[in-house]
């Protein structure tokens, strides 16, 4: 016996569902014995037959409008949970995602527990890991009080698989009431042009933090090495608060959480608020002057020296390679 | 203008933090020094009642055993007063609890424009409380920001996003949450340091601001911790000092991984 209804805050991506969204339906159809999504997305029916296929059997859709996702997809919430009853919702740790299920816990006065990376239901007990200390702890709290259940969890703390469900039912939303919340409107979208893949979704992630001296060493040795990898550059938050990067390359507890195939962390000394984001890599390769850098201490391959002097070299060798 | 910001007096992150066995909450006893995220919040405020030619900046902070250290520094740095809310009663208190009293504290500080706040704090990074906050206020909220204009009664921001950024705007009172590295946070200057010694810190008790004992704090926690151990560990591999050559090794195991 599962939870009777478990749903997901779903979030769209490009037009698609986003693989966050996609992960936690697929960790909801293992624990729930009913899987639904609520979405905030015009084109809600294009994206019904992913989501789907990855155990939604109904998914209610919120048009957003100009008003940011966040404050309709908490309106909504709040007018269905009353009718609908669902256990426990599931949230991804987006930037949308904390927005709505923040507003929603004080409109409804429930707790929320954020940074969580797995979840059990044990009877009528829902417990989850959340990751404290930047990941070296975990710790799990058990649901009391009143439901549904508010868990937010970290992206990749579950793998996305279809289940071969067919095209969820779109059920429409209308006609929310979000107070002056709902003043708040999206002017313009601005796209910032990427070469290579997302930070997330890469094979290879190459990262720098303040050993490389200074923001100019940024561009020809961190990204010159992920574009000839194929990969995404990333940062820790020492040189994202300096301003030499933005914070949409932050890797780390405040930022991204990666598990690339590779990840090479250039004068990046590994803090622990760094190493939560990137330690499920599945080979990590860090390049440091100081050989007592905690990142030695989970690095398959650790070469202590100076980056402007190893990098260089490493990427003449590859081009040579062609 | 009056903003108000939203500030966290953490202990220092370069010394691993501890839990108590019996509570369960977070160590603080030693002392606490303002989070290196607020302390963006704080310098565009500054700029912001600057640029906008006249008006306070008001500090909020929630802290056990009235600890000002952190305070003292965003006072320093120039905002002119602070709001410190401290009780024994509060300790425990979920990211909810939290929200709920500082929103009580924005209508305590009377005539705001503004309440600006770091995404989420360094120690305990739920990252909700802003949007908690503007909820319980009945205000827009207007989070990732990684610019700010105000005018016309206006606050407009860069949004961050996956993609890129949006471009929003809403009408003012509103909570924004900023970024990190949005602006370079001044240092605090000698005469700032000990100007900072006499700016008024109004205390607070839980009860001022209208709460009782069973609402807040661990008593008002819907979840109970069931048990903490540590994460597993990674193990090392690996590790060579460069003469030179090092960058031939990292060829060969990117080669075995197939990567080139």
């Amino acid at each position: 016996m599962g939870i009777p209804k478990v749903w997901v805050y779903a979030e769209a991506d490009e037009g698609k569902a986003a693989n966050a969204s996609l992960e936690l339906l697929t960790k909801a159809r293992e624990i729930g014995d009913a899987v639904e999504a609520v979405l905030v997305e015009s084109g809600a029916v294009a994206i019904a037959p992913e989501l789907g296929e990855h155990g939604a059997a109904k998914v209610y859709a919120a048009d957003p409008g100009t008003s940011l996702p966040g404050v309709i997809g908490a309106a909504a919430l709040a007018e269905l949970v009353g009718e609908q009853k669902p256990d426990v919702v599931l949230f991804d740790q987006s930037y949308d995602g904390r927005d709505a299920v923040a507003r929603l816990s004080a409109k409804l006065d429930l707790p929320v527990l954020t940074n969580c990376t797995a979840i059990a239901v044990d009877g009528d007990a829902v417990t989850v890991d959340t990751a404290i200390f930047g990941g070296n702890t975990i710790v799990k709290t058990t649901f009391k009080g009143p439901k549904p259940f508010l868990a937010v969890f970290r992206p990749k703390s579950f793998a996305a698989e279809p289940g071969g469900g067919g095209a969820a039912e779109v059920v429409k939303v209308e006609g929310l009431d979000t107070g002056r919340a709902g003043e708040a409107k999206e002017l313009d979208h601005h796209v910032e042009e990427r070469e290579g893949p997302k930070l997330e979704d890469a094979e290879v992630v190459v990262s720098g933090g303040r050993g490389l001296g200074s923001a100019e060493a940024y561009e020809p040795l961190v990204d010159e090495l992920a574009k000839l990898l194929k990969g995404a550059s990333g940062a820790s938050r020492a040189i994202v608060d300096a301003g030499w990067v933005p914070y949409a390359k932050q890797v780390g507890q405040t930022g991204k959480t990666v598990k690339p195939k590779v990840y090479i962390a250039i004068g990046i000394s590994g803090a622990t608020q760094h190493m939560v984001g990137m330690k499920g890599s599945d080979n990590i390769i860090a390049i440091n002057k100081d050989g007592e850098a905690p990142i030695f201490g989970i690095a398959d391959l650790g070469v202590v020296g100076d980056a402007h002097k190893v990098v260089p070299k490493l990427i003449e060798a590859i081009k040579a390679k062609g | 203008m009056n903003v108000l910001v939203c500030v966290k007096q953490i202990p220092d992150p370069a010394t691993p933090g501890e839990l108590d066995p019996e509570t369960k909450t977070l160590k603080r006893e030693g002392k606490l020094i303002l989070d290196d995220s607020d302390a963006y919040g704080v310098e565009m405020a500054l700029q912001l009642a600057d640029k906008a030619g006249g008006g306070e900046v008001t500090l909020v902070s929630m802290a056990p055993n009235n600890e000002v250290s952190g305070l003292r520094t965003a006072l320093a740095m120039g905002a002119a007063k602070a709001i410190l809310v401290s009780d024994p009663e509060l300790v425990g208190s979920d990211s909810l609890s939290t929200a709920k009293v500082i929103a009580k504290a924005v209508e305590r500080a009377g005539d705001v424009d503004l309440v600006l706040t770091a995404t989420e704090s360094t120690d305990g990074y739920t990252g909700t409380i802003p949007a908690q906050v503007a909820e319980l206020l009945g205000w827009p909220s207007l989070t990732f920001a990684k610019h700010v204009e105000v005018g016309d009664g206006k606050v407009t921001i860069e949004r961050q996003t996956e993609a890129g950024y949006d471009l929003v705007e809403a009408s003012l009172p509103a909570v924004v949450s900023v970024t990190a590295g949005v602006v370079e946070p001044r240092y605090p200057s000698f005469k700032g340091i000990m100007a900072a010694k006499n700016k008024p810190v109004d205390p607070v008790k839980a009860g001022d601001l209208g709460f009782s004992g069973d609402q807040v704090g661990w008593a008002g926690a819907r979840q109970e911790i069931v048990s903490i151990e540590a994460a597993p560990e990674r193990e090392a591999g690996e590790k060579i000092a460069d003469e030179g050559d090092a960058h031939e090794r990292i060829v060969a195991f990117l080669e075995q991984l197939k990567v080139i």
